[in-house]
């Protein structure tokens, strides 16, 4: 990364860590984000490393645990916002929420609550891209728990096979809910896999911004230039439970695990490289600055947007009405 | 006009959709098999409109999705209907959702063809409809066309139509032939067909049921009863108002459905009936249609299962009672 790129991605992962603050802080005092809210915080590296890879018309699909990947894919804060928070003005006029936020203004398409089903989809919208004729990628992120489900070794068998522009970016935090992943995994890694569907399986720090930027920056080059897809296995870790339950649990983890991976955070590691890489600290305070201010700007346009009207309870499921048969009928 | 099978029609259908809309693509295991209706589309549209297809229901389904969300039509041809049970996640959870989930952002431009096998021994997983399980799921279309003429003009329509529809076939129609109009022949989505007009009893008949439901009412029309036979063709959107204004004509209905009596479209069908005509219905509603069990193997035990000619006439006779009474208007 240049040093532009530098600062976008601290800007990028700060406008995640930030934003879920927003939402947990919203979560705990009860002022209006329902349902499942599934935190990332301590993950951004790995998400915003590979966004930056891509150009602005490449495709991401996410999973349930996905306020970042639109973020990260440079996606406006207030209606991602209003969307946790149900409102006629979210992303997805609040037929979503949490976890199905989609942009596709900025080639978000879109994210499942179903483990692993994002992956075909994306190695779908790879093979548009080349009947269509144009040399987009797309790049599917999913957890460490997706490598065990069918569509996870189904999308890539037929990237592979297909030999499509696909970058499979597995954010393996080593947990499917409080699940280890040794217990259920009879790979050496999620990588590993990748020999079997003939593709490349790169293993990366998954806290270290630059180096996920490399790898997946290398896994697009390849797909774009039409030597096919990659399988990148970002090592990384979630700080929060699975959901957010009111409190926190996190007795299925080994003592000290936690602080072990908090003393590699993300944004700290890289913001202590930018330091000692002679950025001015002002410069990063400005960028944490904007980051912060830019979310509490979307807490607001949340806040104060309104509730969906009743009569939107079916706007939005079909694109051609149902109500359009013609009064005769006849043979 | 001109006379083709309803399997020349699909044929037909997708070919002409393909030669006019390049975002049309074939999704088919074994789509280049000799038996196959796509058989030798890859020679005219190539390899990457006709991909090769792994066994991977899930997977090219899901592909489909991404693919629809993104600019193309792609038509997933499931072969034998029972094969969409494998990419059941991918079909209810996504091609029918993602619109409404995403707020309207993305259309899901689908068509997923079905074969059913049924009435040709090929036992309980290869021989289901499973269309009344898709009529449950929100922001499906459905279409069970039963004429050469139907399947082209709704295939037609189908793979125009910027939302997923399921496009169900009944295999035992695939060799009838028909009159097929010339030109760009379009069926829209949502108009029944009224297929024999009668006064008596209406006959509302799905799939291959239509036909036996014909021979039903040239046989009883032989003895003074004229059934109307009312095929719906589109499942959703459902032609409540061609059904209902036979009903007020006739006061008598009879469902002949090839699937399973309950919850299945015989009985949404009687219960909208109930609801918006019960005014006009002069006896109980009948429902001719599959019991709860499932196809079993053997042709003398599988005959027992489906709507016949015999059982529509037996049906509809019962609701007219003595011909006295049917005189009475």
């Amino acid at each position: 990364m240049n040093r532009e790129q530098d600062l976008e991605a601290l800007r990028r992962m700060l406008r995640i860590r930030r934003f879920e603050e927003a939402a947990m802080d919203i979560v705990r005092k009860g002022q209006g984000i329902a349902g499942s809210v599934h935190i990332c915080i301590g993950q951004e590296a790995a998400i915003v490393g590979s966004c930056l890879a891509l150009r602005d018309d490449d495709y991401i699909v996410g999973y349930h645990r996905s306020h970042g990947h639109p973020i990260a894919k440079g996606a406006p804060l207030g209606p991602l916002m209003a969307e946790l928070m149900g409102r006629r003005t979210g992303v997805c006029h609040g037929k979503g929420g949490s976890m199905h936020l989609a942009d596709f203004g900025v080639g978000s398409l879109g994210e499942t609550a179903i483990i692993g089903a994002g992956i075909p989809q994306a190695v779908g919208a790879a093979y548009s891209a080349r009947v269509r004729g144009t040399d987009q990628v797309a790049l599917a992120f999913f957890g460490d728990g997706a490598a065990n489900i069918g569509s996870f070794h189904e999308g890539l068998n037929l990237a592979s096979v297909w030999g499509l522009g696909v970058v499979f970016v597995c954010e393996n935090n080593l947990y499917a809910m409080s699940t280890a992943l040794a217990d259920t995994m009879a790979s050496e890694s999620i990588a590993a896999r990748a020999a079997a569907y003939r593709m490349p399986g790169v293993v990366v720090d998954g806290q270290d911004v630059a180096a996920v930027f490399d790898a997946v920056d290398a896994a697009v080059e390849r797909g774009r230039s039409g030597g096919g897809p990659t399988l990148v296995e970002a090592r990384t870790y979630r700080y929060r439970d699975h959901a957010e339950y009111g409190n926190m649990d996190l007795s299925h983890r080994p003592p000290d695990e936690v602080e072990h991976w908090r003393s590699r955070d993300p944004v700290e590691l890289f913001r202590a490289r930018l330091l000692a890489d002679g950025v001015a600290e002002d410069q990063l305070a400005a960028v944490a600055e904007s980051a912060a201010g830019e979310v509490r700007a979307a807490v607001a346009f949340a806040k104060r947007s309104p509730q969906p009207a009743p009569e939107e309870l079916f706007e939005d499921l079909w694109a051609t009405p149902l109500d359009a048969a013609p009064a005769e009928a006849s043979r | 006009m001109r006379t083709m099978s309803y399997r020349e029609a699909l044929r037909e259908a997708m070919l002409e959709e393909m030669r006019r809309d390049p975002a049309v693509v074939v999704f088919c295991e074994d789509g280049r098999f000799w038996t196959m209706p796509t058989n030798g589309f890859v020679d005219e549209f190539g390899p990457d409109r006709v991909p090769v297809m792994p066994i991977s229901e899930e997977g090219f389904t899901g592909a489909a999705i991404g693919a629809a969300m993104t600019g193309l039509r792609p038509i997933v041809d499931y072969t034998i209907a029972n094969l969409m049970y494998v990419a059941w996640d991918q079909i209810v959870n996504h091609a029918a959702k993602n619109r409404y989930l995403f707020g309207g952002q993305a259309s899901v431009p689908i068509v997923f063809r079905a074969a059913m096998k049924y009435a040709n021994a090929t036992a309980a997983q290869h021989s289901d409809r499973p269309y009344p399980q898709l009529m449950n799921v929100p922001g499906l279309k459905i279409v069970v066309p039963t004429t050469p003429a139907d399947a082209l003009g709704l295939l037609k329509s189908a793979i125009r139509d910027d939302d997923p529809v399921v496009f169900f076939e009944p295999l035992r129609l695939w060799g009838v032939k028909g009159e097929v109009p010339d030109g760009d022949h379009l069926v829209p989505l949502g108009k029944a067909a009224i297929a024999r007009e009668g006064r008596d009893v209406t006959v509302v008949a799905i799939g291959d049921a239509v036909p036996a439901a014909l021979k039903a009412a040239a046989e009883l029309a032989r003895q003074g009863v004229e059934l109307e036979v009312i095929d719906p063709r589109t499942l959703v959107p459902l032609d409540k108002g061609a059904i209902l204004a036979s009903v007020d004509k006739t006061g008598r209905l009879v469902i002949a459905d090839p699937a399973h009596k309950t919850c299945g479209a015989a009985a949404e069908i009687a219960a909208i009936v109930a609801e918006d005509g019960f005014s006009s219905l002069r006896a109980p509603i009948a429902r001719v249609v599959a019991p709860d069990v499932h196809p079993p193997f053997s042709p003398a035990l599988e005959r027992l299962m489906y709507p016949t000619p015999e059982r529509i006439a037996a049906a509809a006779t019962a609701l007219v009672g003595s011909p006295k009474e049917l005189a009475v208007p």
